[in-house]
Formats: structure tokens, sequence, C-alpha cells
């Protein structure tokens, strides 16, 4: 299957890239977080980090389908 | 024009209070947040801020309905900045409209509270010494 990711924050710096479409086997937003930290080196354990599907915040159990938006929502900081 | 907006542009402080003007309303309270010169004893140099902005405008506007249903306001909104900003720039601008003060006060705290907490929009500084780095919410480092 084919995801889109979007990064953000750390994450972006240390992907490199704002976003990208990943073919991944990863059944779920962990099984694909853990995919991308292996990718991408990422220093965030997932306690830190929130999960956006779609543009809605979801759960790291949370089924992935073919095509589906992931943003992994680093602690934030705005104001 | 949506009660929460992430925007690319400096704010515009006065449509905003335009928008917020209600004869059944008998105070209002704004909030500013402006980029300082310093943070955690470092020398800060300019701001950027990255926002999610789909996912930021829905948790915005869920915070601003919160509020409504929280206390007695009669309007409220809030716009918050993303791209570069130089020290002294507006960041963020909460306004929030009432028949009476308490009400305003305490929603316009909560809105800015709640957006510091749960809106996926990050800052990088930008430090005298040349460095930079995202921060957590208490406006700590991330490592």
């Amino acid at each position: 299957m084919t995801y889109r990711v979007l990064y953000f924050a750390t994450l972006r710096d240390q992907a490199g890239r704002d976003e990208e479409s990943i073919v991944s086997d990863a059944a779920d937003v962990s099984a694909f977080y853990e995919e991308l930290r292996g990718r991408h080196g990422f220093s965030m354990p997932r306690e830190k980090l929130r999960v956006a599907v779609n543009g809605e915040f979801a759960g790291w159990d949370r089924a992935l389908r073919d095509g589906d938006e992931v943003v992994f929502i680093p602690p934030v900081s705005g104001g | 024009m949506t009660n929460f907006h992430i925007s690319g542009e400096a704010i515009d402080v006065s449509a905003l209070a335009r928008r917020l003007a209600d004869a059944r309303a008998g105070a209002c309270a704004t909030f500013e947040g402006w980029v300082r010169d310093h943070n955690e004893g470092r020398g800060v140099k300019r701001l950027d801020y990255q926002a999610y902005v789909p996912l930021a405008q829905a948790e915005g506007e869920r915070i601003l309905a919160e509020a409504r249903a929280r206390y007695a306001i009669v309007g409220a909104l809030c716009v918050h900045r993303t791209g570069a900003l130089a020290i002294g720039d507006l960041a963020v601008w909460v306004g929030v409209s009432a028949a009476h003060r308490g009400a305003a006060f305490d929603a316009c705290r909560y809105i800015i509270d709640e957006v510091k907490k749960r809106v996926p929009i990050w800052k990088n500084e930008h430090y005298a010494d040349g460095e930079s780095g995202w921060l957590h919410p208490n406006n700590t480092p991330v490592e």
C-alpha cells in the first residue's frame, strides 16, 4: 500500500523533507512509525507524539488504508 | 472567514475587533502574543512557525466552540501566524466579547492556554549564537 506522510518540526529536520509517499506493508500507524524511524533515524519516541490520519487525530492502533495521509505530531509549541 | 484562522501574513487586529462588535456585548478581552528577544536565558533573533493547517484550524475551531459552551460569551476569534517572524511581531491574537468582563477574561485565558497545548503549531527559535531549535509547550527545547 502507498501512504502519504507529512513531516513537521523535528521530524521534518530529521527526514530532510516536508512530505513523501511510501510503499509499505505496515498495517497500522504504530508499525508505520517504527518503519519510518528505521528509515530516517527519528530520535523521538512514540510516547511523545500524537498521530493524525486524513486530517483528524487518530489512535496508534488505527488501521491504514491505501492512500491515507499520515502525520506524526511532535509536541506542539504555538503561542 | 473562520473564527479560528492560521495566517501566513500579518494579523489585522482592527478588522478582527470590528468582527467582534455586538450590541449584546459590554466587555471585550483580547490577548496578544508577541515575539520576545529571549527564552530560557538565551538571546532570540527571530522565530519560524510551522503548522499542520487543516488540523490546526479544526482543533482551533473546537477550542473556540468549547469556550462558547463553558463561558457566557458573545463571540470569540483567534488568529495564529505561520512563517518567519521578527522580534516584536504579533504571533497570536485572541479576542472575546461578552455581556460582562468576567466571562470575557476567563474565556480569553482558556482559549490561549488550550491553543498552546493542543493546536499543531511549532515554534523554531533562532538564537543569537547562530543555533536554532524546536520547542516543547513549556518553552523548553525538544532535545
